[in-house]
């Protein structure tokens, strides 16, 4: 335990310390990696832990980001206190999207998952119910303002990404170790015997898609946030794409997989900016020479481990 | 009395009727077998009690209550847990989670408290993780909680399943070939397994190819044939039934 302690309050501190060193492009760049890991663990629970293809996760991300810019533009509701609200849509829509499709299989969820994606960026850029801005998107979406501290350069919102990172982190962590965490990968293992085992599946199907949609759509609240303006350009398949690529190559199921996912997917193009157009050549040879070497991810998930009492001890009846 | 009690059942598939006019009970606290030629309809019949298959006719009294149409997990909350014939563990997750999933329906914790930890939720995985242990450790897989189901032995990855099966607090457990794959000295310790289930109050319907081992536990025995039921009774009147004998002429059983 005191052991674990020293480890956590080193990352902090190292991840404190970037903005004293680099510069705001660099830092940018490491505020969208902080994105793409929340939005990574996000679909995670999904795809990792529940084992459900999802190849359309921008949707429920674009989703919490037009919520925030809709409400913030219109009503001039602060972005932060936004948060629960773009949880609660992005979620919602999840449930409603997901309920006829849940049965699905494999491949076909996958496909379906897609056109889900592609159907909201369609009807984002048709400027639906008149209130999306069509492929203009919205702008002027005010900055964040965390108890008088407005924030705005990327210094600032570095500090507010990876203080999400960390919270998602934590909380997801304890889900693992939980019952609703094991409950995803008994469906994973074998979605059969978890029925025949006493476990609703149709619901925890449902409900990894709508917690995983409900935290991408917080992330879409702080992008939007960021940004300032968004427009369905930022919510193609290619991000849903991103997103799987680092669920995959990070190692399904793993919360440092994730970390470590998000920072060589969108690090690394980052880095090899000096290979000009061959950059994305070269991270794709990257991608290949992993996905046949390391077919389980870069830090595949480890088996839980429990402490299991003495003997004599507990009151289980057996 | 009977804790189930299965009439007319009929199923099925296509042009194949897997079970066709099926009607037996199984009493509380007693050890029925089904058993029948390869192809028979029997596992059919488990689908079908356990809510995997929807039957076209019939009624599955559990409980005195009809569980026709109800979804798997909701059987097994009623008290129906089951084994499977192929043998269907989380084979990447650990022994004591493997029972776990089985005592997930005595569990309560839902996002809210598995997300924080509660107190509540701690106290109810403290307590759960004690129980599954001893449901371990009562199937004879003490100090293997922490290994992956698939680094099992065959006979263990079966003792699992009855592990994972019992965690769900069963009135009736239901056994799919619970042998299968077992050497001598396994099915000798099974069938003390079987019967110590029995007395703790839980009523068994397992469906077996090894006759001694039917022979040797249950106390009723169904005998289907192309889906049909041929003979019910006891073991004696099981062996001198003449259809019996002759389903089951032409294979080797030394009963």
């Amino acid at each position: 335990m005191g052991r674990a302690a020293w480890v956590y309050g080193g990352l902090v501190l190292l991840a404190a310390l970037p903005p004293a060193f680099l510069n705001p492009y660099w830092i940018d760049v490491l505020n969208s990696i902080g994105i793409y890991a929340v939005l990574a663990l996000s679909l995670n629970l999904i795809v990792g832990h529940a084992g459900l293809f999802n190849l359309g996760h921008a949707a429920f991300y674009a989703v919490g980001a037009y919520t925030a810019a809709i409400l913030n533009t219109r009503f001039g509701i602060p972005v932060l206190w936004l948060m629960p609200v773009c949880a609660f849509t992005a979620g919602f829509f999840a449930l409603v999207v997901a309920r006829p499709i849940i049965h699905l299989r494999g491949d076909y969820l996958c496909i379906v998952t897609i056109g889900v994606g592609e159907i909201v960026r369609i009807a984002l850029i048709n400027d639906v119910f008149g209130i999306t801005g069509g492929s203009n998107g919205i702008f002027g979406i005010a900055r964040p303002n965390l108890l008088g501290w407005v924030i705005r350069t990327p210094h600032e919102f570095y500090y507010l990404i990876w203080a999400l990172v960390g919270v998602t982190v934590v909380l997801f962590h304890l889900l693992e170790y939980s019952r609703f965490g094991r409950a995803l990968n008994y469906l994973r293992e074998d979605d059969t015997a978890a029925e025949g085992s006493g476990i609703n599946t149709a619901h925890y199907k449902l409900a990894s898609f709508v917690v995983g949609a409900a935290w991408a759509g917080m992330v879409g609240n702080v992008y939007a946030a960021k940004m300032t303006i968004i427009s369905p350009e930022s919510f193609t398949f290619w991000e849903s794409v991103l997103m799987f690529a680092i669920v995959i190559l990070g190692g399904s199921g793993s919360i440092p997989g994730m970390l470590l996912g998000a920072f060589l997917v969108v690090g690394l193009p980052e880095i090899f900016r000096g290979f000009a157009n061959a950059r994305m050549l070269v991270f794709g040879a990257a991608m290949v020479v992993m996905m046949i070497f390391r077919t389980q991810g870069l830090l595949p998930a480890r088996p839980r481990q429990y402490r299991l009492p003495e003997a004599g001890e507990g009151e289980g009846r057996a | 009395m009977s804790l189930l009690s299965v009439s007319r059942l009929t199923k099925g598939f296509g042009g194949l009727t897997a079970v066709s006019n099926l009607t037996f009970d199984v009493p509380s606290g007693s050890i029925v077998g089904l058993i029948g030629p390869n192809g028979a309809g029997k596992t059919t019949v488990f689908n079908l009690i356990t809510g995997i298959y929807r039957p076209d006719q019939g009624e599955i009294l559990f409980d005195g209550s009809s569980i026709v149409g109800l979804l798997t997990h909701r059987i097994v909350a009623r008290g129906i847990a089951r084994t499977f014939q192929t043998i269907r563990l989380f084979q990447s997750l650990s022994a004591l989670e493997n029972v776990l999933a089985g005592h997930h329906c005595q569990m309560k914790t839902g996002l809210i408290g598995s997300l924080l930890h509660t107190g509540r939720q701690r106290r109810e995985e403290r307590k759960g993780i004690a129980t599954s242990l001893k449901y371990l450790e009562y199937v004879g897989l003490e100090g293997r909680a922490a290994q992956l189901a698939r680094n099992l032995s065959y006979g263990s990855q079966r003792l699992l399943e009855v592990a994972r099966a019992l965690a769900t607090a069963p009135k009736l457990l239901i056994l799919d070939e619970p042998a299968g794959g077992m050497n001598e000295q396994e099915t000798t310790r099974l069938v003390d397994l079987i019967r110590s289930i029995r007395d703790r109050g839980i009523t068994i319907l397992l469906i077996e190819h090894d006759m001694s081992l039917v022979m040797r536990v249950c106390e009723k025995i169904v005998v289907m044939e192309y889906g049909l039921k041929i003979a019910e009774g006891g073991p004696d009147e099981i062996k001198s039934n003449p259809k019996v004998v002759e389903a089951y002429l032409g294979t080797e059983h030394d009963w």
